[in-house]
């Protein structure tokens, strides 16, 4: 069945696209690409929601912390 | 300082991330209606031993495999967006959303990729009680899979069976059932796997009406319509029960979102629905403009019936909900947005006290948190303004929704009637209208998941969390090319879905 070729043809292709070019190049997992440990992550979210009050933390736009 | 964060690039990561939800969803209701019809179409090939039956059934199986293989994995790019665009609520929410996606995962795997392959390719190569049992699998495996997204998509909007660890800035289960078997949950389910039958039912509608207007395959068309619109007028009553029920929990968790669904600024005893009306984009909360343009007519008494179970309760407004309202003992946003920002001192002040390892402040502005805690999200909202979503477009998608909704136990009654007096193929107005009825099928489904999602704004988390918070301190122009780049990718899939799919109606059914 020709479709049946064509239609593993897109799986591939997609799953190709998706997991080693989107997933590698562009998406990163930003918690686990820029903290060592499950505590520093905790610090860190805990450091974004506190910081309206702390007003101490300045990250500029794209800069990891 | 958050307010210092650049709100455009939390504009754009809601977009990418709605761009991506509503492609997949473009899929996702073919796969969940169609699933169904198919098993119902294969049990009567089994129960009949008719080919033309078994012709019938492999025909809208192809279809189905198409949709299937096309959309399969579109959904994975939400979970990247997720680490990536908004690694706060990603982290916060962990531990609520990973048993869930987990089962999600198992039931994914062992039902739907198992039998789908027997599905496909077990025509006489196992036996046909074994092959009916793994169609009606499928179907069962891919209601079963969205089980868990929509619990995770419940909990968001009605977040209960959790409480917040200040420690590890999580929401931690406290109580699976909860999470699982809310009302919000339940409701959700229903009306998502209801609707997307009626969207299945559409699909195969419209392919009949196609091929009768044509003269081709009558009596498979004919076959496919009957079976297909008794199903389909079902989950129609079906939806609007759950819809209505929906409607109800709304009202309890989320009156914001259902005041928006209706522009009602002012609360009401009595109040109506609009049947026809025009929305006043222009209208701010705090200023008097007439919400609607011209003409407008309500319904009285329904929103009220829909919000309470009682014509004469009254229904809060937008203006209840943002300024407070003593009379009805509403408390207006900006008094939840001071105990909020005393809900986010308080857990600035126990972090400190811990960092300190002074035991015993921490214990103090612990407890003072914990008071507080149910308005944490109100803590970081510039001005009570901003607890309304964008009214228009929750109004318009509602409308567009419920006007839909209504039209498709009508259209299927029609079909059923006429195929029952035998004269469908005459009716060439009825067929011509049910040619366009898949993609009718498609705007109202989207349009309630725009009804959902932005009727909730500004929320990632109801109360607890907005999405300014919920988000990656990114620069916008990472996610404008990565929304380009989806925007590109989907795009070419769905060329593709539709060419492959065009091409295979063509042929038909006899090329199997």
């Amino acid at each position: 069945m020709t479709v049946g070729y064509t239609l593993w043809k897109i799986i591939f292709l997609k799953l190709f696209i998706l997991f080693a070019v989107f997933k590698v190049f562009f998406f990163p997992d930003f918690l686990a690409v820029n903290f060592a440990t499950d505590a520093q992550r905790a610090d860190h979210v805990l450091e974004q929601l506190t910081r309206e009050v702390l007003g101490s933390t300045n990250l500029g736009k794209g800069e990891a912390p | 300082m958050i307010e210092n964060l650049d709100l455009g690039m939390v504009n754009w990561a809601r977009a990418q991330f709605a761009l991506t939800a509503m492609y997949h969803w473009l899929f996702v209701p073919l796969t969940l209606g169609l699933s169904w019809i198919i098993a119902f179409y294969h049990t009567i090939y089994v129960k009949t031993g008719s080919e033309d039956w078994k012709r019938l059934t492999r025909f809208w199986m192809k279809l189905f495999g198409i949709n299937f293989a096309i959309g399969v994995a579109t959904g994975i790019i939400l979970e990247f967006e997720f680490g990536t665009n908004w690694s706060n609520y990603s982290w916060m929410v962990g531990d609520i959303f990973g048993a869930p996606l987990a089962l999600e995962g198992i039931f994914a795997f062992f039902l739907e990729a198992t039998f789908f392959a027997v599905m496909f390719f077990g025509w006489n190569r196992v036996s046909k009680g074994f092959h009916l049992f793994s169609t009606w699998m499928v179907a069962l495996g891919s209601s079963l899979s969205a089980v868990w997204i929509l619990v995770a998509n419940a909990w968001m909007q009605y977040p209960i069976g959790q409480a917040f660890n200040p420690d590890t800035a999580r929401f931690e289960m406290q109580n699976f059932f909860e999470v699982a078997f809310s009302p919000y949950a339940v409701n959700k389910f229903t009306h998502a796997t209801s609707s997307s039958m009626i969207v299945g039912a559409l699909f195969v509608v419209s392919i009949s009406s196609w091929y009768l207007l044509r003269g081709r395959h009558v009596l498979m068309a004919r076959r496919s319509i009957m079976v297909a619109a008794t199903l389909g007028l079902l989950a129609s009553i079906f939806t609007i029960f759950n819809g209505d029920e929906s409607a109800y929990e709304i009202a309890q968790v989320q009156p914001m979102k259902l005041a928006a669904f209706e522009g009602l600024y002012e609360g009401e005893t009595n109040a109506g629905v609009v049947a026809i009306g025009l929305i006043n984009t222009a209208k701010k909360v705090y200023d008097n403009q007439d919400p609607f343009i011209g003409f407008n007519l309500h319904i009285p008494g329904i929103l009220s019936l829909m919000a309470n179970r009682s014509f004469n309760s009254y229904v809060p407004g937008m203006k209840d909900l943002v300024y407070g309202n003593t009379e009805h003992n509403i408390l207006g946003t900006a008094q939840k947005m001071e105990l909020g920002k005393q809900a986010v001192a308080s857990l600035d002040a126990y972090k400190q006290a811990r960092k300190a390892d002074d035991t015993a402040a921490a214990e103090v502005h612990l407890a003072a948190f914990n008071e507080n805690k149910e308005f944490l999200g109100y803590g970081y909202l510039k001005k009570p303004e901003e607890a309304v979503p964008p009214v228009a477009l929750s109004f318009n998608a509602f409308h567009i929704m419920v006007g839909l909704g209504t039209l498709f136990p009508l259209l299927f009654i029609g079909f059923l009637y006429y195929s029952f007096k035998k004269t469908l193929a005459e009716k060439k107005w009825l067929l011509g209208l049910g040619t366009i009825t898949y993609i009718l099928g498609l705007i109202a489904s989207q349009s309630g998941w725009v009804v959902a999602e932005v009727g909730r704004q500004p929320w990632a988390i109801q109360g607890l969390l907005p999405v300014t918070v919920a988000r990656t301190n990114l620069s916008v122009g990472t996610v404008q090319t990565t929304f380009a780049m989806f925007l590109v990718l989907f795009t070419l899939l769905l060329v593709a879905e539709i060419a492959i799919m065009v091409k295979q109606v063509n042929i038909g059914p006899e090329e199997d």
